[in-house]
């Protein structure tokens, strides 16, 4: 008895949603997506801490020239491993506009552990002036809002082309088959050993795809581990307690034969 | 229901006999512990978060107030009381005798140099912010601050001598990063 | 037993009692209420759907505290508590994913209702009153899917408000109404707050006159046979109670799997773009619950008929009582009737698919045709069921219903003992 509303209940569900992942795939303009396997997929996931901290010298060193992160402050980065005094050390590299002062003047100081990333432009308007009109986005959530996540950012870091012959070529733009429409503004900016890892590992271009992506995905979900983690435990809660209640409604319902 | 089931089944077993079945009493205080703890994480939320948890310290720069003045500044939402202190209210400070007082502290206790007396601007009756900061300001019988709420009087040294404060104003953790500039936090 | 009715006596709670009855209500309605006693797993979605309320209620208050209604601060307000508040992520995950849940349990509740023909006399009523709950739970859930202010936030709330600008000569002042100023900005938002925090207290309202309602008949049954005897029914609690918990049990794997492990699965990646008025996503989509619907307003050329029609779609509902007359309420009973229950069904899961596809070639035709099944289902097959529809034999009461069951399901041994 107890199967068939189950069954009912996910069919309902997955009918419904068959569609929003067909979606998922015509918004990627119908190209499959490199699959990777992350270490932060699946019910027991969890993000490599290596990785990311190479990730976040990728950001650093490349990104950050362009792109900001600012829903990220430098505390956060207790969560991929580094520690108090290196976060003070890492934050003290940037400077943050504080202000005003007594004399009523905005000044700039060292950006402190409560702070948020410190990003590369002012604002949107002299973002879109520096890079010919096309607005480079912030980092924090992209791998949340781009349909197909990790693998699409991996996808695209690795999508850069020559452009096929006819292509139409706008001033700028650059060819890459995941992006949608396939002209990107955003020139390639990954090749092997344009950063050097602390830990020795290589820096292939690959490689760098990787550690990008990963800090990227823990960037937009830092709960990622706690969420599992806390998953796991509530799930085994809930099927044990379902099953000790399907035992008690049963010994309640043998009252009436 | 099987046959066996049925057969076997205790006609007197009555529901409420049940209810002190083993499997009855488990399952109810699993789910009792498993609501605790989720109301608990629910509860949680409204405590304070991460990033005002995080909202860190602040430097002060004292050279700018001269003998006598007072600085007030934010921390944590607070106002903090910065005196540059005279010879003439150290010295009562110091010779008003500790046994006397309602909240026995010292002034040696609460500096760290007796030039500067930095205490947390809310009174401790009641968290109104006491008078005395700036000039012209009813000082209170002492020479400290006076809080208009309910009429507590502090002294030179921010401690409690009349009024219904039962506490001395209090002393935020902060230290003298040079001669000049103190970081409180 | 009676030593024991004195002492209840002098309690306190019967003190309280005398004054105000709470505990006799309680008694009445949750302990000793007759219920039929062969109600089937499909009855449990009422009370999910009562509890999924209570959840949304808890969760949005706490949220509420958290969150800025300013265009200005909305979004990052949302990733503060994504972030920074403890559990924030947590509290966020279970309102969001709530609502998707919210509306499977109350799409099934329906179904159910319209199978067993939960919506015929005596309960006319019951019925109307849950469609109120419904119209009301689409507006809240459309307010709310605003808040967080992204992409689609932006986008939904613009073109389901420009809905209204379909209406000849008033329509372009409604929407500018409904908008405080001249598209959708700060005091679009602030106004869907303030509704979206105030409607769920209107739906506890209805949900309650919806109980009261139910009341006075009781619950109508798979068989759709009135009660006639005691024999018919047992106490609600412990029997349902316990039943209802293990269904709840059932839901909340499937609640906290959703919350844990695909929290954003039903949601749309461009809601994590902050809203930008200046440029519209590529795809927009209504949440889920909303595509049959949307299908519905998409397959009419024109513009002021596609939003009547889909507003049609569930005033429909409210009609149900005098559109199907038929004597008999369980589709179990009317060979014909269910047939054309289940070609409904497939059919609202077939406008839901088209209201997800891109409004271009085989789509249109496929909703059209979708579209003229669900009026002609409601407007024309069910008035003239009601009419033609001969019935299969009913068993003469819910016992006996329940004793054949027994006798078709088990072994020959088995209901002979039972016989004895």
């Amino acid at each position: 008895m107890l199967s068939k509303p189950f069954y009912f209940f996910i069919c309902f569900l997955f009918l419904f949603t068959v569609p929003n992942s067909i979606l998922v795939k015509a918004a990627t303009s119908n190209v499959d997506l490199i699959q990777q396997n992350w270490p932060f997929n699946g019910i027991f996931g969890r993000f490599d801490k290596a990785s990311l901290q190479r990730g976040f010298k990728v950001y650093s060193e490349v990104c950050s020239a362009c792109h900001g992160l600012r829903h990220i402050s430098y505390r956060d980065l207790e969560g991929i491993g580094y520690s108090k005094d290196e976060i003070k050390v890492i934050a003290g590299e940037y400077e943050i506009t504080d202000g005003p002062n007594d004399e009523g003047e905005m000044f700039l100081r060292d950006a402190k552990m409560s702070d948020k990333f410190v990003g590369p432009y002012e604002n949107d308007k002299i973002a879109r002036l520096a890079n010919n009109g096309a607005y480079p986005p912030d980092l924090s959530l992209i791998v949340k809002a781009r349909a197909g996540g990790a693998d699409y950012i991996y996808s695209l870091l690795n999508g850069y082309k020559d452009f096929p012959e006819n292509f139409e070529v706008s001033e700028g733009m650059y060819y890459n088959e995941f992006y949608p429409g396939n002209q990107i503004a955003m020139p390639p900016q990954i090749e092997d050993d344009i950063v050097e890892f602390d830990d020795g590992t290589i820096a292939t271009h690959n490689q760098i795809a990787r550690d990008i992506t990963s800090f990227l995905a823990w960037t937009a979900e830092p709960e990622l581990e706690s969420r599992k983690s806390l998953g796991v435990k509530t799930l085994f809660f809930l099927v044990l307690i379902t099953i000790m209640l399907l035992g008690v409604k049963r010994k309640v319902w043998k009252n009436l034969d | 229901m099987s046959e066996k089931d049925l057969k076997n089944k205790d006609l007197s077993d009555s529901v409420d006999e049940e209810k002190r079945d083993f499997l009855f009493i488990t399952t109810a205080g699993l789910a009792v512990a498993g609501g605790a703890v989720t109301a608990f994480s629910l509860i949680d939320t409204m405590n304070p978060a991460k990033d005002v948890l995080a909202l860190s310290t602040t430097e002060v720069d004292l050279a700018p107030i001269e003998e006598g003045q007072s600085l007030t500044v934010m921390w944590r939402g607070k106002p903090i009381f910065i005196r540059h202190r005279t010879s003439e209210e150290i010295r009562t400070a110091n010779n008003t005798s500790v046994n006397e007082l309602k909240h026995m502290a010292s002034d040696e206790s609460r500096v760290k140099n007796p030039k500067w007396l930095v205490v947390v601007g809310v009174c401790t009756h009641l968290g109104c912010v006491p008078l005395g900061q700036k000039v012209g300001d009813n000082k209170g019988e002492f020479g400290g601050w006076f809080c208009p709420c309910h009429g507590s009087h502090y002294d030179t040294s921010g401690r409690i001598r009349k009024g219904p404060a039962p506490l001395n104003l209090e002393i935020p953790p902060y230290d003298f990063v040079s001669d000049e500039i103190i970081k409180i936090g | 037993m009676k030593e024991k009715e004195t002492e209840n006596k002098k309690g306190i709670s019967n003190w309280i009692d005398e004054r105000l009855p709470v505990f006799t209500f309680i008694n009445h309605n949750l302990r000793d209420y007759p219920t039929p006693k062969n109600l089937n797993y499909f009855w449990n979605f009422g009370s999910l759907a009562g509890i999924t309320l209570v959840i949304m209620i808890i969760t949005g208050i706490l949220l509420a505290m958290q969150y800025t209604a300013n265009t200005e601060m909305a979004f990052d307000s949302v990733e503060r508590i994504m972030r920074d508040v403890n559990n924030g992520w947590l509290l966020r995950y279970i309102h969001m994913n709530g609502a998707s849940m919210f509306f499977i349990i109350v799409y099934i509740h329906m179904f159910r209702g319209l199978y067993y023909g939960s919506y015929k006399y005596p309960r006319e009523i019951l019925w109307m009153l849950g469609v109120v709950i419904l119209l009301l739970m689409m507006a809240t859930a459309f307010m709310g899917y605003v808040l967080p202010w992204g992409q689609m936030s932006f986008w939904g709330a613009t073109v389901i408000t420009n809905l209204f600008s379909a209406f000849p000569v008033i329509g372009d002042y409604i929407v500018t109404f409904l908008w405080g100023g001249f598209s959708v900005d700060n005091p679009t938002l602030t106004r869907f707050f303030v509704l979206h925090y105030l409607l769920p207290f209107a739906i506890v309202g209805v949900v309650a006159l919806h109980l009261v309602a139910l009341h006075q008949f009781g619950s109508n049954n798979p068989t759709g046979i009135d009660v006639k005897s005691d024999g018919d029914t047992i106490p609600f609690h412990p029997y349902y109670t316990v039943k209802d918990y293990l269904g709840l049990g059932v839901y909340l794997i499937v609640f906290a799997f959703l919350v844990f492990f695909a929290p954003n699965f039903l949601g749309h990646p461009d809601n994590y773009i902050p809203a930008n008025p200046l440029q519209t996503p590529a795809h927009i989509v209504p949440e889920w619950y909303f595509l049959p619907f949307y299908a519905i307003l998409r397959a009419v050329p024109d513009k002021l008929l596609g939003v009547l029609l889909m507003f049609a779609a569930v005033m429909v509902l409210f009609f149900l009582p005098w559109l199907d007359k038929h004597k008999v309420r369980s589709a179990n009973f009317r060979p014909f009737y269910k047939q054309f229950y289940w070609l409904f069904f497939i059919n609202c899961i077939v406008l839901g698919w088209v209201g997800a596809m891109p409004a271009e070639g085989i789509y249109v035709l496929i909703s059209r045709i979708a579209t003229l099944y669900y009026f002609g289902f409601f407007l024309i097959i069910m008035p003239f069921l009601s009419k033609f529809e001969k019935t299969t034999d009913l068993p003469s009461s819910i016992s006996a219903a329940v004793i054949s069951e027994k006798f078709d399901n088990k072994e020959p041994s088995s209901a002979e003992s039972y016989v004895k």
